[in-house]
């Protein structure tokens, strides 16, 4: 049995290219050109899915985006994807789908036991109970957490590709029903640069689904290719169907994002060559919002069994899908839309059992036009009951009474297999209002339309989308916008007339009711629907008013109502309605809900895009990383940078490694690659002046040619960076920060020129990477370098301690620094970063004689940690000052005024019982301490316990021969000797406090 | 995101920007004369308006210069850019705003 | 009295179709003055009305909000619980907070679904992993609970977490938190009103302060868009808009205000029962009871009163989502927010005294307010009724940013501030 319902004649899909697929391990056939819902419905199909909380039976409710109801788990394995909407999959060759919610299957749920104790479930039962014992929440949660959440998250990462793209226009244009494409002709012929965007597989709106309509003489579908072909030859044009406009955000930005191929078999070589979705930034002069409206529901007894569905969706099935929803439908309306509905269902062959109007005096042109057909209309009547469980069997009519309130006690009853109802139509005003437009009621339909603008934001809304609803209004407003936005934007070469409609009947007033009496107080038999997914009901509306959860976001988040993935598309007005009645208020007084992104859900992966795994953040290298890498170093990560932390010989630990990088420095000779260091050049006749007052010390007497430490405070006072400045000329410094600060400290050099010292005259330049650094270290190294550049003079005289000379090395211009972070005579060599692989090797080759050494940022620590250097970020954290680290000697007491200067003198930040920076010497030799351990002075048998500071810093010293530690300690410097504890994972620590120096404390091999 | 408009480069999205805080709040030079609580004032106490907010941004990722934006922090209009060293412009916004 | 909340008076309400259910608070009119006015009805501000009732006798009290009950940050945070902080300071009066959490429901009779799902907080480089170490240690010398974990420990406590070594910024470790968890975030506000309420306290919803009147220095009443109340005390837990308030008051605040976003996903069947956080990758996650994923990040770096963020922050968190856990890459997010939030130099909070005598500021929680709320409230009672900070509160005083007292915690917000 194939296809029961797909009606012989019309539609827009192929029948020639049948597609297979299956659903629930059915296989079922539909056509190109359908979307899951269509085809399901071609096949009567018309249980989908189970709501969220009571899991009661739910059929397709929409032919669109609004869908709260058929929600499907798509696709399989890797490529599974859980809570799409039927009614937006496009159907293809092989589709697997699953409905959700619900096991074992769809019409034998055993979640369905909910709705038995549906009565003890209202909104929000959950804050009133599961309280008791104290302790088992958790418990209940478990439980709770398995009855919710809705489709499954797929168990493998996402094999496919994601793409990101920025574009500008003229107008955007978003919808491409009858005024988006009115107004893209219209901005389009003018000449400017137009996208066009629909969330829709096939473009032109509500006119795929509009038999009758007549535009400029021709048929609806007819103008609609008209006008696609004339838009698709001009070259500012693009048309971007499957795009859906998510966020609307500042200044006239606004996301798409675009369905490259999911409407094809996920693994057909067609998908598999591009991206699957595409994220679009749209910077635009103007957006013209053409996005329509979206139908309400009547809210009556259970209409939420399968079969009750949106006038307009059948009419859609009807008319652009060729499938039928059912056989024999009754219609319930408060409005004029819903008869064009029932004469294009008869036209179709599908029968119209009887169209229950809600309105007293249900009279006017299409009223007319139905009676004149033979359809029986139901004036100033609503349906009081739905039978039937799994698929509309009959309804009940009664007659409305009290004005609307009640129903006679006398009903009948007629036999049906579908209820559709209109409610009226609410204006898509989701991106008008993300871009933080101001809403207004209005009363003649009953719905909230845009009113004014955020100024700096520049859109206009068409059409249905401002409450236009009748073809004319569409295509006028539409026509205008794009020319006027065309205008604005400098374009103005003719556009031609705008589009005129044909004929429309005129539309008698609609009826205000918000729920549809069944004769019993709401919530006694049968249910309401306002929310469907989430299960909210009129009667739970009421509760929330009762209990006082009255305003308009309490109602939402007490009763969960429109918070379900349709985000309340169908939902949100009749609540707001409904809570007015109870409130007696007018609508707009509850307010309405701040529409938020997205407009439908989107994919997480397509906002990362390429950027992920190696792409989440640039990795920086230095030009000597591949040798690094093909002598086994392991990186150490230290902001982008990948440094080398060890090089381990075969068989060696990480520790053994190490120790033999250290001693190697102190007996030897060691290398390293010091290329990250943060570099900035420094020029201008105030740029001495400048040093003076971003660092503690003194720079005016700095001759050139010499070098110098410096220490960065921020404002605060608190040690922010070090490093090593070297005055080049009069002029003219290098200045060195830290590897991980290099980007901070330029930042803070260029506020405070350009913002502060406006009138000084330094220029900086960062060049980090115009410099590759060799450091060579350690008691050889004046002589291995003596062998590499023959011509340089190294004695001390020629050469001193902090100076920096240029020279030859290797034939490879360089310039010195003799400077040293380990305490060793050492030279830094810079050199242009392409000649940096050529310089190691030299050096590497002429010191093995030496038993050269190539040692990465682990021996580095250690080696600096001997010597008491301090490591800002380590040794510092942002609440450190420089006496806090013993570093007084480096502050000067001379000059005027110098960043952070005035902080130091707040009195905290000059109390003497301080955090210390002291050294820790263990009881036991082996023991290394780990980086974070807390301090005690008093310790207790177990916590709580006072702390008196931290170790900063801990490693194995092979040159000490025992382990050495740094720390902050509280009043530290006046507890030399003093025996300090460690508790940790379980044990304590004993140490010894000390200086922190423990090798060469005198500083006599600096000259090797 | 915000659509900036750089004084040196023309309008470019908000991510090449960097925010550099409240503006025209002058560094004393006279630090050493000040109370601690004075101190305070210019360290930390900020004007955090609701409404026009003079502020500083830098270009990161364009021309590296800062400037000063006048902007309102509700609606996120930026009424006036102008560069670092001029006066804030005195914003007159239309009733209703 | 209340109807007290059970499974019974569910089940008895039931047979009356709930329809015998009462109002859970009371809407009056202000009165013409107060022993207390707190300016502020979120979270911090009723748990402050209800502890001033409950612990102190005073319920001569209003509480006055200018839009809806919990309608700023206490509604849309991520409901993230936890006290794994560095300092002493914080950790004391993070950890209040939580051992009040843990009886909450009960002393509420309201159920705000607090759930010790257990709160990792990953590191991903060496130096990550030294700062994580160093926050433990004091956390658990501080006697509350938290432990570290190996990369392997971490890879089997949350195994849809990416722990392979070749990630961009591998998973190291992680610090664990088994009590810390969520809670429902709009339960907490309403169970305070409830608990507020059924004491005394006045609970005025749209009612908008306007002005502070101040004589000699010291405040005796506030204009409102509801008229003039007269106060003998006045406290003000306004997040997002303390600065405005302040100015109102002549003095000015160290914050900032700032948005933060959030989002959500569609719900799912469970696939992540504790919250990981990150603050190398930048971003912060867990799934709710209803199934939802909700997560967050940094704040937009720009001052803002619109509770609308910047897209490119949004993207980076979703980076960061998919790079930790790249199962969720098909899944889609259904609704992205934003909040105010108020940042102190420090990342830490300002409860207190003001310049003005009998004005009382609790103020600038930055990220971090929601899992503080019964901590908050509490502490700010007893400084409103006693006229002195709580021990809790008093390193957090204004005065802090004059001696340079700060309580650096930037590290503990496990987002960049």
């Amino acid at each position: 049995m194939t296809q029961v319902n797909r009606l012989p004649h019309g539609g827009r899909v192929d029948s020639s290219k049948p597609l297979r697929f299956v659903f629930d391990g059915r296989p079922y056939e539909g056509y190109q050109g359908d979307t899951l819902a269509s085809a399901l419905l071609a096949n009567g199909v018309v249980l989908v899915g189970r709501s969220f909380k009571y899991h009661r039976p739910r059929g397709i409710l929409s032919a669109g985006a609004e869908e709260p109801n058929a929600l499907i788990q798509l696709g399989q394995g890797n490529r599974s994807e859980p809570n799409l909407r039927a009614t937006q999959i496009e159907l293809y060759e092989g589709l697997v789908a699953e409905s959700q919610n619900r096991w074992p299957s769809l019409t034998t749920d055993v979640g369905a036991v909910n709705s038995l104790f549906h009565r003890i479930f209202p909104s929000g039962f959950y804050y009133k109970t599961f309280m008791w014992p104290k302790t088992f929440w958790m418990k209940y949660e478990h439980f709770i957490r398995r009855m919710a959440g809705l489709g499954k998250c797929p168990t493998e990462p996402d094999p496919d590709r994601y793409d990101k793209l920025h574009a500008h226009a003229d107008a955007l244009i978003v919808g491409a029903g009858p005024a988006g494409l009115a107004a893209a002709l219209a901005a389009g012929r003018a000449g400017a640069r137009v996208i066009l965007v629909d969330e829709q597989q096939e473009m032109g709106g509500s006119l795929l689904s509009d038999r009758q309509a007549v535009i400029d003489g021709v048929s609806a579908a007819q103008w609609v290719a008209n006008a696609l072909a004339e838009l698709r030859a001009m070259p500012e044009v693009t048309l971007l169907p499957r795009t859906v406009a998510f966020g609307y955000y500042d200044h006239n930005l606004v996301s798409l994002m675009e369905r490259v191929t999911d409407h094809l078999p996920p693994t057909s070589p067609e998908a598999l060559n591009q991206p699957r979705q595409r994220l679009w930034r749209v910077r635009a002069k103007d957006v013209i919002l053409a996005t329509g409206a979206i139908e309400r529901p009547m809210v009556y007894i259970d209409n939420d069994r399968p079969g009750c569905m949106l006038a307009s969706a059948a009419q859609t099935y009807v008319n652009r899908y060729g499938a039928a929803p059912g056989k024999r439908a009754v219609i319930m309306t408060n409005n004029d839309t819903a008869y064009q509905v029932a004469l294009d269902l008869v036209d179709a062959g599908v029968s119209v059992a009887a169209i229950v109007d809600a309105r007293e005096n249900a009279e006017g042109e299409l009223v007319a036009t139905a009676r004149a057909r033979g359809i029986e209309v139901l004036g100033n009547h609503a349906i009081t009951r739905v039978g039937g469980k799994l698929a509309v069997r009959e309804v009940e009519v009664r007659r409305l009474t009290g004005d609307g309130k009640s129903v006679s006690s006398d009903g009948r009853t007629i036999t049906c297999d579908m209820v559709l109802s209109s409610g009226g139509w609410q204006p898509t005003v989701h991106l008008f209002s993300q871009a933080r437009g101001k809403l207004k009621w209005n009363q003649d339909i009953l719905a909230f339309v845009p009113d004014k603008l955020l100024p700096g934001q520049n859109n206009h809304s068409v059409g249905a989308a401002r409450g236009a609803f009748a073809l004319t209004d569409c295509l006028v407003d539409g026509f205008a916008a794009g020319t006027a936005a065309a205008h604005a934007a400098g374009h103005t070469e003719p556009a031609g007339s705008t589009p005129v409609a044909g004929a429309e009947p005129a539309h008698s007033p609609m009826r205000e009711m918000w729920v549809m009496p069944s004769g019993k107080p709401l919530g006694h038999d049968g249910k309401h629907f306002v929310d469907y997914q989430n299960d909210v009901t009129a009667a739970d509306v009421a509760l929330a008013h009762r209990e006082g959860y009255r305003s308009v976001e309490h109602l939402k988040r007490y009763t969960t109502m429109g918070m379900a993935t349709d985000q309340g598309k169908t939902s949100n007005i009749n609540a707001l309605a409904l809570m007015a009645d109870l409130r007696g208020v007018a609508i707009p007084e509850v307010g309405t809900t701040t529409f938020r992104p997205p407009y439908t859900p989107v994919t997480i992966g397509a906002f990362a895009g390429i950027d992920k795994g190696d792409f989440l953040d640039p990795i920086r290298k230095t030009p000597l990383h591949s040798w690094h890498e093909q002598h086994g170093a392991p990186f150490e990560t230290v902001g982008q940078w990948h440094r080398a932390w060890y090089y381990p010989k075969p068989g060696e630990t990480m520790h053994d490694a190490v120790n033999r990088e250290v001693k190697a420095v102190r007996t030897s000779v060691g290398i390293v690659d010091a290329s990250t260091l943060g570099k900035i050049d420094i020029q201008g006749p105030d740029a001495a002046w400048f040093l003076n007052m971003v660092y503690t010390n003194a720079w005016s007497k700095l001759e050139p040619g010499r070098c110098r430490y410096g220490l960065m405070l921020g404002e605060d006072g608190m040690v922010m960076d070090d490093g090593v400045t070297s005055r080049i000329a009069e002029n003219h410094f290098h200045m060195t920060t830290t590897t991980g600060g290099a980007a901070r400290v330029m930042a803070w050099l260029e506020d405070w020129l350009q913002c502060e010292w406006t009138d000084k005259k330094v220029y900086l330049t960062s060049v980090t990477e115009q410099w590759a650094v060799i450091g060579i270290s350690g008691p050889m190294s004046r002589k291995l370098l003596s062998e590499v550049a023959p011509d340089l003079p190294l004695d001390d005289q020629s050469f001193p301690h902090l100076s920096f000379r240029d020279g030859v090395v290797a034939g490879v211009k360089c310039r010195i620094f003799r400077i040293t972070f380990t305490g060793e005579a050492t030279y830094e060599l810079n050199m242009a970063p392409s000649y940096a692989m050529h310089v190691w090797r030299a050096l590497m080759q002429a010191g093995e004689k030496y038993g050269i050494t190539p040692y990465g940022t682990e021996a580095m620590h250690v080696l600096r940690a001997e010597k008491g250097f301090i490591i800002v970020g380590q040794e510092t954290d942002g609440t450190t000052t420089p006496q806090d680290l013993g570093m007084d000697w480096i502050v000067s007491k001379q000059k005027p005024d110098f960043l952070g200067k005035r902080s130091l003198q707040r009195s905290d930040t000059k109390r003497p019982d301080r955090k210390h920076l002291i050294g820790l010497l263990t009881e036991d030799p082996n023991e290394v301490l780990p980086e974070g351990a807390q301090i005690v002075a008093e310790l207790k048998d177990k916590p709580p316990m006072e702390m008196i500071g931290h170790v900063t810093s801990s490693y194995y010293s092979p040159n000490c021969g025992r382990s050495i530690a740094m720390a902050l300690v509280k009043n530290g410097r006046n507890r030399m000797g003093e025996t300090l504890y460690m508790p940790y994972d379980g044990k304590v620590v004993k140490a010894k406090v000390t200086e922190p120096k423990f090798y060469d404390p005198e500083g006599a091999r600096i000259n090797g | 995101m915000l659509l900036i408009p750089c004084p040196y480069c023309g309008k470019r999205d908000e991510h090449e920007f960097t925010y550099a805080r409240e503006g025209h709040i002058a560094r004393p030079t006279n630090g050493e004369q000040l109370t601690d609580a004075e101190w305070a004032q210019y360290l930390f106490m900020r004007k955090n308006p609701k409404g026009v907010h003079y502020e500083r941004w830098m270009h990161a990722k364009g021309c590296r210069r800062y400037f000063n934006v006048a902007r309102d922090t509700v609606t996120h209009e930026i009424y006036a850019v102008y560069e670092m060293g001029q006066p804030a412009p005195v914003i007159e916004r239309e009733n209703g705003r | 009295m209340k109807q007290h909340y059970s499974i019974f008076t569910l089940a008895r309400n039931a047979v009356s179709y709930h329809e015998k259910w009462t109002e859970a608070w009371r809407s009056p009119d202000p009165k013409p003055s107060y022993d207390v006015v707190i300016v502020g009805g979120g979270g911090h501000g009723l748990a402050t009305a209800y502890y001033l009732a409950k612990e102190h006798g005073i319920t001569n009290v209003a509480v006055i909000e200018k839009g809806w009950l919990g309608g700023g940050n206490t509604g849309r945070n991520t409901t993230i619980v936890r006290s794994n902080y560095l300092w002493d300071e914080s950790a004391h009066l993070y950890e209040h907070a939580l051992k009040l959490w843990e009886g909450l429901s009960q002393d509420l009779n309201y159920n705000v679904m607090f759930s010790q799902r257990g709160l990792l907080s990953t590191a991903h480089t060496v130096h990550d992993m030294q700062a994580l170490r160093r926050r433990v240690y004091a956390i658990q010398l501080n006697g509350i609970d938290s432990e570290i974990l190996t990369r392997e420990q971490v890879a089997e406590y949350c195994p849809i977490l990416d722990c392979s070594p070749t990630a961009r910024y591998p998973v190291f470790g992680a610090s664990l938190q088994r009590r810390g968890g969520v809670a429902r975030h709009d339960a907490v506000a309403w169970g305070y009103a409830r608990g507020a309420d059924a004491r005394g306290v006045d609970i005025i919803q749209n009612c908008e302060v306007t002005g502070f009147k101040i004589e000699n220095g010291k405040i005796t009443g506030l204009e409102t868009t509801r008229g003039s109340i007269g106060a003998k005390k006045v406290g003000v837990v306004v997040a997002g808009h303390c600065g405005v308030l302040a100015g109102m008051a002549g003095f000015r605040l160290p914050i900032e205000s700032h948005p933060l976003q959030a989002m959500v996903s569609e719900p799912i069947k469970p696939v992540l029962d504790c919250v990981v956080m990150s603050g190398q990758v930048h971003v912060y996650v867990s799934q709710s009871d209803k199934g939802e994923l909700v997560f967050g990040a940094g704040i937009d770096s720009f001052n803002s009163y619109s509770q609308y963020g910047s897209p490119p922050v949004v993207e980076n968190m979703l980076n960061a989502l998919t790079e930790l856990f790249p199962i969720f890459s098909r899944l889609r997010f259904l609704r992205q927010w934003g909040g105010i939030v108020d940042t102190c130099p420090d990342a830490s909070p300002i409860i207190g005294k003001t310049p003005v005598e009998n004005l009382f500021f609790n103020c600038g929680w930055g990220t971090g307010g929601f899992k503080a709320t019964p901590g908050s409230g509490h502490v700010f009672a007893h400084t409103i009724a006693t006229g002195e900070p709580h021990k809790l509160a008093a390193p957090f005083a204004l005065e802090r940013f004059t001696t340079g007292y700060l309580i650096d915690e930037h590290g503990a917000a496990g987002v960049a501030h």
